[in-house]
């Protein structure tokens, strides 16, 4: 059997006495397509920033690709192969669209060992992300000037463009009309295909039960369900907690 | 246009200048000049790390100062060869003090910049806003320590005195000018390379959203530790031929609290995100405040100085280059329609 | 050792804490919970001691009586400068550059404003009780010190119990840790924010009163409280009026110990570089969050 991409083990992280995730456990292995739901409050953003390095866990450890990556910082991790799009759209205001992808392909890509792309490979690769995306019409445009959608996708884009081996798109459809929500599902099943493990964070059952081959849940820091999809959305406990009828 | 070109240019620019000053005749012209030249180093070197990163330093007079003192240090250390050193070393001390000044300009640059660097680690963890608290309590923590070192002058000041004539340039002044000039052209250069380079890239997504940046790939911690610690050594250096210029430095006139607010106005008022727009706040406002305070009086001229600040921070926050490039923008749209 | 000298240290440095405090107080709500870095609040502070100056020369009032009067003023001026702050700034999201930048610019402003009014001599205020000194036993408390010491903790005890007990004061406190919850509950978040803005902006009135009871004042006397405003926050934990008391009385002691015996020269430096320590390995303080 060969090495999970990411091992979560007994990870645990409080705020003061607010205790939001609980002795954790998680394995993924690679090439997976894994939902994380949950309600309001239950953890889900904490763990994804504990895995990615914007929060340090106090115990328990992360492993990716069998390296522990507990006490990096997160850029170290992104450099790894971690890679997430944040819940609310974070671009960079005072670049352009097509600035905004350079930043991972500068820093991320251009940093790998062995990995060095030129100024035209660079640009050929910018294109390519943004074409992925269907944005590469808005190449030069500030990022104020996107819908909702399209800054959803940038920055699902600028993850993308990290080339990681592992990406965490937290609540990337949000507020999106349902051919927008497929759109977004069907980018990330092909960015899967192309061999990247994906964790979807979702409320949007729909999408997620579209997407995932498995599926965790996550109630109050604690993982309450783990498994095949259909059969998860049927445990009681899970319906309970958060499905509802 | 390639950087060695732009460094060309701007030579041949410093140079014009510097003939031009000596065919008027008038040292005065050398005496402002300096000034001016210095505020332009001064601006722009705060703008690399307040501008292009977001992180504000409130005690740019502090690492003016220690470019100052060092200067003042070294200078001392050679007046009083006999009474500091060990008789085998005061031979060959002789021979080395006193140091020239572009080497004590070097000196200055490498202390600075290593304080910057000290500071940095200790405070840039941390958010902005602590920084630049931080950066203030730097500035007085240096200031107590130089009152209270009297090897330097302590409260009592230090002077200095330089030769009157040199080689080559003839009053020293046009020396002093000459290495500000030569001061400019590295700061606008260094300035112009960072904003062009993968480091400027680097700087602004660290400007713009520091989460994002990190998650991105972007080492930030080491980019703001390189951005202080060029910004401080550029103040270091600008710092060291000051106690030349003015002859008699106490801490009062090496802390003014005025090349604070300037370090700060010149870059807000002129622009932050380009390379020139420091040096045109400075060159705005150093003018402007030679003729007030001529005209009116020097405290009338701080106020000024104050309000533009803030006004331009609440009206104008992109500054000057920032107004032309949205008018200009204006013109474009309004030709196209 | 001299015991009597230190006893006496102490005792100072504890009456300085306790005005240490008043002068923080501002801070500790426009920094700690509102997250509004004003740093010209020295500034204002100063401002206040000189309006304290100006009608104690021409009426011979007390210059706590006349802080008290002036605080209906500061707090107007409070509330415009949080609309100024509001509307540049705060509402179009992060900028903190030139939020600083803007504070910077009021403090400097005020400080060459005051400079062009009063010029440069040191200015105190005449009041009866200045130079008396109640004695027990070894130990002596200056009445100049204690009077202002006494009235601050007051002040900061009504503060701590509006903060707790009525209704905006909660709100305040919770506009620190979850506007959008306040929102919830038809409370206008931006409202509390400007009323807490201008409450600490009156404080500055008081504190200005007090510290030109217990020392002479010049315009640039607002820079040395910079940092230690700072300080006292940052190491009593940010958003804490307990943690502000604490905070202060510790660096009060220490500084007057400092000066006591390793001269006067040397306080300023004590403060900044605690502030710089506490930075460096424990930013969030004693009893912070």
């Amino acid at each position: 059997m060969t090495e999970p991409i990411l091992h979560i083990n007994q990870l645990g992280k409080r705020f003061g006495g607010f205790v939001a995730l609980d002795g954790v456990d998680l394995s993924v292995p690679v090439g997976q397509r894994l939902g994380l739901i949950g309600p309001n409050g239950s953890g889900k953003s904490t763990l994804v920033n504990c895995i990615c390095g914007a929060l340090q866990n106090e115990t328990g450890g992360v492993t990716f690709n069998g390296e522990k990556i507990d006490g990096m910082v997160a850029h170290q991790r992104t450099r790894r192969g971690v890679a997430r799009s944040f819940q609310l759209p974070r671009p960079f205001r005072s670049m352009t669209v097509a600035e905004n992808i350079r930043v991972p392909l500068l820093y991320t890509v251009n940093a790998r060992r062995g990995s060095h792309l030129t100024r035209a490979e660079l640009e050929d690769r910018c294109m390519e992300v943004l074409t992925m995306v269907a944005l590469h019409d808005k190449a030069s445009q500030s990022p104020a000037d996107l819908t909702q959608v399209e800054m959803r996708k940038l920055e699902l884009a600028r993850a993308m463009a990290a080339e990681p081996k592992l990406l965490i798109a937290d609540e990337s459809m949000a507020g999106l009309s349902n051919s927008e929500v497929e759109d977004i599902v069907a980018l990330l099943i092909r960015m899967n295909e192309r061999g990247v493990t994906i964790i979807m964070i979702e409320h949007i059952m729909r999408a997620v039960m579209a997407f995932s081959q498995r599926l965790v849940v996550l109630v109050s820091g604690k993982k309450i369900a783990d498994g095949k999809p259909e059969d998860v959305i049927q445990d009681k406990e899970v319906v309970g907690a958060y499905l509802g009828t | 246009m390639r950087t060695p070109v732009f460094i060309l240019i701007l030579s041949l620019i410093s140079a014009a200048l510097y003939f031009a000053f000596r065919y008027v005749g008038n040292d005065y012209l050398f005496f402002a000049g300096y000034t001016v030249l210095q505020y332009v180093v001064m601006a722009t070197a705060w703008n690399i790390l307040g501008g292009y990163c977001g992180y504000v330093n409130f005690g740019s007079a502090g690492f003016f100062a220690i470019g100052v003192y060092s200067t003042i240090f070294l200078y001392t250390l050679g007046q009083s060869v006999e009474e500091v050193f060990p008789e085998f070393l005061q031979a060959p001390m002789q021979l080395i003090f006193p140091l020239p000044l572009p080497i004590l300009i070097v000196v200055a640059g490498a202390v600075a910049g290593l304080v910057g660097l000290g500071m940095g680690y200790l405070t840039l963890r941390l958010r902005g806003v602590f920084f630049a608290i931080a950066t203030l309590a730097l500035a007085v923590v240096l200031e107590t320590f130089i009152v209270n070192w009297s090897f330097v002058g302590g409260s009592r000041g230090a002077y200095v005195i330089p030769p009157n004539e040199i080689p080559f340039f003839g009053p020293y002044i046009q020396f002093l000018f000459v290495l500000m000039l030569i001061l400019v052209v590295l700061a606008l250069t260094t300035a112009r390379l960072i904003e062009r380079s993968r480091l400027g890239v680097g700087f602004a997504t660290i400007r713009d959203d520091e989460l994002a940046a990190e998650a991105t790939g972007v080492p930030t911690l080491r980019l703001k530790l390189i951005a202080t610690v060029i910004s401080g050594a550029l103040f270091g250096m600008a710092g060291a031929p000051f106690p030349y210029y003015i002859g008699y430095v106490e801490p009062g006139s090496a802390f003014n609290l005025s090349y604070a607010v300037n370090a700060i106005a010149m870059p807000m008022i002129g622009g932050t995100t380009f390379w020139a727009g420091p040096m045109i706040g400075a060159l705005l406002l150093s003018t402007l405040q030679q003729v007030v305070t001529v005209t009116i009086s020097s405290a009338v001229n701080l106020l000024i100085t104050g309000l533009l600040l803030i006004g331009f921070v609440i009206l104008a926050p992109k500054g000057i280059v920032g107004l032309w490039q949205d008018w200009v923008g204006n013109k474009l749209k309004r030709s196209k329609s | 050792m001299e015991f009597d000298l230190l006893i006496n240290a102490i005792i100072a440095g504890l009456m300085l804490g306790g005005f240490y405090a008043a002068v923080t107080a501002g801070i500790s709500i426009s920094f700690g919970m509102l997250d509004i870095v004003n740093i010209a609040h020295p500034g204002f502070i100063i401002l206040g001691s000189y309006i304290a100056y100006v009608f104690n020369m021409h009426f011979g009032m007390d210059p706590i009586i006349i802080a008290i009067l002036a605080l209906p003023a500061f707090y107007a001026l409070g509330m415009v400068i949080y609309q100024i702050y509001y509307e540049s700034f705060e509402k179009h999201g992060q900028d903190s550059l030139r939020g600083l930048a803007f504070f910077f610019g009021l403090l400097f402003v005020t400080e060459v404003a005051l400079n062009l009014v009063f010029g440069v001599d040191y200015r105190s205020v005449d009041v009866p009780y200045i130079g008396g000194s109640v004695s027990i036993g070894a130990m002596e408390f200056p009445v100049r010190m204690l009077v202002p010491c006494l009235v601050s903790l007051a002040m900061f005890a009504g503060l701590q119990l509006y903060l707790s007990r009525t209704f905006i004061g909660r709100a305040v406190m919770a506009v620190s840790q979850d506007p959008q919850a306040l929102q919830l509950m038809a409370v206008d978040p931006i409202r509390i924010k400007r009323i807490a803005f201008s409450i600490s902006m009156a404080t500055a009135s008081l504190a200005g009163a007090f510290l030109i009871i217990i020392q002479p004042v010049i315009p640039s006397s607002g820079r040395e409280y910079i940092g230690r405003v700072f300080a006292i926050c940052v190491l009593g934990g940010l958003g804490s009026l307990p943690g502000t008391l604490i905070a202060a009385l510790l660096i009060g002691v220490i500084e007057s110990i400092t000066s006591t015996f390793y001269g006067p020269s040397w306080a300023p430096a004590v403060s900044f570089g605690l502030l710089l320590l506490t930075l460096a390995v424990r930013p969030s303080g004693i009893l912070g969050r």
